[in-house]
């Protein structure tokens, strides 16, 4: 294993950090998960200024020193390990948070988000497909749960699937009539579609208008989320539930994308993706890889939306603008085309930080989409790129580690 | 149906159609000369919107300049402040990523498009609520049976299709529109030619954002209220106008728009959807002509199918 790690200063490296590179890894991963959960929980704003500095300079370590590199290639290498790990931890965050309502919705949303974002990912960074309507089939899932459940008797983890049948196919309607043409046609049918299901989300009376229409609570296994109040002898928050549910779905959705990326259909993917000439003269259909990208990717996105709305309770067109799907795009490009975690980092920042400083909540759209220009021009692959395809370790070459 | 009625949509429909066509030949010559989409073009619409009212208050509110002059003065900061903003969106972002990905180029002038929203919408005193224009134009009606239509209405859609077809004639009869065409033909050869490929490409993007400012100026006399998220829709019509004429094509985007603008008034018409759904119906006929026309009437050359 050691032999795949470049270190380009071995004498900087301290020997005892190779020799227990797994603890190296938890131990990276823990204070992760420790420095978003107070993140999370944190109430005056020095406290998140602070927490974001921190960030900064994890990130900056990381970046630009050899010992930062050579950590960032193990928790690399180890990834399936630091995936446990990182679960783990999340569910100890939610242990720790038990009673707070607060915190415990916003790490439930950052789940979901997550969710959504990481199959934007596969859209995007994998296929090579631009979803400009990201919130939009978000809400759509929303509003599926938020049908269903007032006007029937669907069992609600049926529902979950329902929505996502939903926003997949109508993602592919979406998207076959310019699947022959190049990426800004798919651009501005995503871009259309967004918009037109805003205004038709606000003027139709029985989808409750501009109000929104309410959503009944996730009940699932016999148990109402909202009336949950307590777990043995410990008092809980109803979001805790939730919480969970959501960080599930999360580790489902992240462990179907990564495989689907490890995968031939990923190697498929990135063919379709760079190269479409390439791609056909080997015989692969760029239309039906480009769709199946866009069906799981929209799938995956309905499902977080509709348990995002029974979460909350209600749903209004209000989070469907182009500029909440401008937001999504936002957290996968500062995440880092095709990084996961990146997108997770990317999520909390987005999401959590205008909640705890009022003071740019206003500003936060102008803020992201300059962060986000700067990005695309100075560090176009993002702050945490994906890391290269690397195939030797599975076919034994010298290097390989395995 | 009453014939008065049936002149009115039709003269809605010819304002539409400039309006949109005065966008999309932006829209045309971007990608003609350097094959990227620049999506905050609807944007710079609403730049010269809110420029043209600012720089009108002003003149009217400081130095109590005549409407005339009020009117000149504003057309005068839209086109300015619409072709700067073109410039510098194509010098600082466009040229610099114009080998980049292209999904690249339109995330990054999205989020210019972005910037320039939430400026307008944070930065003009209570910019996020629909603003009055004024009536600089002179009143009066020209009266035609049941039919009747505003003097400065009538001047609006004169002015825009003189200004459609001078930029026509710009581009086919000029010198700088004979540089515009050999850059987008071929933009080694044009420079080898002794063509300043920098100068050709952001002249492009002057020429087109003034137009685009200009039309929002006229949408801002015609309507006479502006919105600081307006340029989204247009944008958006914009760009499929162009697209369904053919991307590229000088003469397509013309079409294009006055093909767009038929057929979003046709369906007002004819169908009977309260006006509520007017925008609904608006995102859908474009979804459904870029699915039916997804290279346009008049295809380049160069075929965009893969």
């Amino acid at each position: 294993m050691m032999s795949s790690i470049p270190s380009p200063i071995p004498v900087l490296s301290p020997l005892r950090m190779q020799r227990h590179p797994r603890a190296v890894v938890a131990l990276m991963v823990v204070l992760l998960f420790a420095g978003g959960g107070l993140m999370m929980h944190a109430e005056s704003q020095i406290q998140v200024l602070g927490l974001l500095a921190a960030f900064l300079a994890v990130f900056a370590i990381a970046d630009r020193t050899p010992l930062g590199q050579e950590i960032s290639a193990m928790c690399g290498d180890y990834g399936g390990f630091a995936n446990g790990v990182a679960f783990v931890c999340a569910l100890s965050l939610i242990a720790v948070f038990h009673g707070e309502h607060y915190t415990l919705l916003m790490l439930a949303t950052v789940a979901l988000f997550s969710t959504a974002c990481i199959a934007l990912n596969l859209q995007l960074a994998f296929a090579g497909i631009a979803n400009f309507a990201g919130a939009a089939f978000f809400v759509l899932g929303s509003y599926t749960a938020a049908v269903l459940t007032a006007y029937t008797e669907v069992p609600h983890l049926m529902i979950l699937m329902v929505a996502g049948l939903v926003t997949g196919a109508t993602g592919v309607i979406l998207l076959l009539p310019v699947l022959r043409t190049r990426g800004h046609y798919a651009a501005l049918v995503t871009i259309a579609f967004g918009l037109l299901l805003r205004s038709l989300l606000e003027v139709n009376d029985t989808l409750g208008g501009p109000q929104g229409m309410k959503i009944k609570g996730f009940s699932a296994f016999g148990l109402d989320f909202n009336l949950i109040s307590s777990i043995g002898p410990w008092d809980v928050s109803f979001y805790l539930p939730y919480a969970v549910l959501s960080i599930s779905i999360f580790a489902v959705a992240f462990t179907l994308i990564r495989r689907i990326e490890r995968s031939w259909i990923g190697i498929a993917l990135d063919t379709v993706r760079c190269d479409e000439t390439a791609a056909s003269v080997f015989g692969l259909s760029i239309a039906r890889w480009k769709v199946v990208a866009f069906l799981i990717g929209n799938a995956v996105i309905g499902v977080a939306g509709a348990l995002y709305g029974m979460m909350n309770g209600f749903v209004t067109p209000n989070g469907s603008g182009l500029g909440d799907s401008l937001l999504m795009l936002s957290i996968i490009v500062l995440g880092g085309l095709g990084n996961f975690w990146g997108a997770v980092v990317a999520a909390m920042v987005i999401l959590v930080i205008p909640e705890k400083l009022q003071a740019i909540q206003e500003y936060r759209l102008l803020i992201f989409a300059l962060l986000v220009l700067a990005i695309l021009l100075f560090r176009p692959s993002g702050i945490l790129p994906r890391p290269i395809r690397d195939l030797s370790r599975f076919i034994g070459r010298p290097g390989a580690d395995a | 149906m009453d014939i008065g009625i049936l002149a009115q949509q039709l003269f809605n429909g010819l304002m539409l159609g400039v309006i949109y066509a005065m966008i999309a030949v932006g829209f045309s010559l971007f990608f003609g000369v350097l094959d990227v989409i620049k999506f905050s073009h609807g944007d710079v619409v609403t730049v010269g919107a809110f420029s043209s009212l600012g720089a009108a208050a002003l003149a009217g509110g400081l130095v109590a300049l005549p409407p005339a002059l009020a009117l000149a003065s504003g057309i005068a900061a839209a086109v300015a402040i619409g072709a700067l903003a073109g410039v510098i969106i194509g010098r600082v972002l466009v040229l610099p990523l114009r080998h980049a990905p292209g999904v690249n180029v339109l995330l990054a002038t999205l989020m210019a498009g972005t910037v320039l929203r939430e400026a307008i919408r944070l930065g003009v005193p209570n910019g996020g609520n629909p603003k009055p224009f004024p009536a600089l134009l002179p009143g009066g009606a020209i009266q035609a049976g049941s039919f009747s239509v505003g003097i400065d209405s009538v001047m609006i859609l004169a002015t825009g299709l003189l200004l459609v077809l001078g930029t026509h004639l710009l581009i086919t009869r000029t010198r700088f529109g004979l540089a515009i065409r050999a850059v987008a033909q071929d933009g080694e050869v044009a420079r080898l030619s002794g063509i300043d490929f920098q100068a050709v490409v952001l002249g492009t993007f002057a020429l087109g954002s003034a137009l685009a400012a200009f039309a929002g100026c006229m949408l801002g006399l015609y309507y006479r209220e502006i919105n600081f998220n307006m340029g989204v829709l247009l944008g958006i019509i914009g760009f499929a106008s162009a697209v369904v004429g053919g991307l590229g094509s000088m003469l397509g985007p013309i079409i294009g728009g006055f093909l767009f603008a038929g057929v979003q008034t046709l369906v007002v018409v004819a169908l009977p959807i309260s006006s509520a759904y007017k925008d609904v119906i608006a995102f859908a006929v474009i979804i459904i002509l870029i699915a039916i026309f997804p290279t346009g009437l008049i295809a380049e050359r160069r075929s965009e199918r893969v």
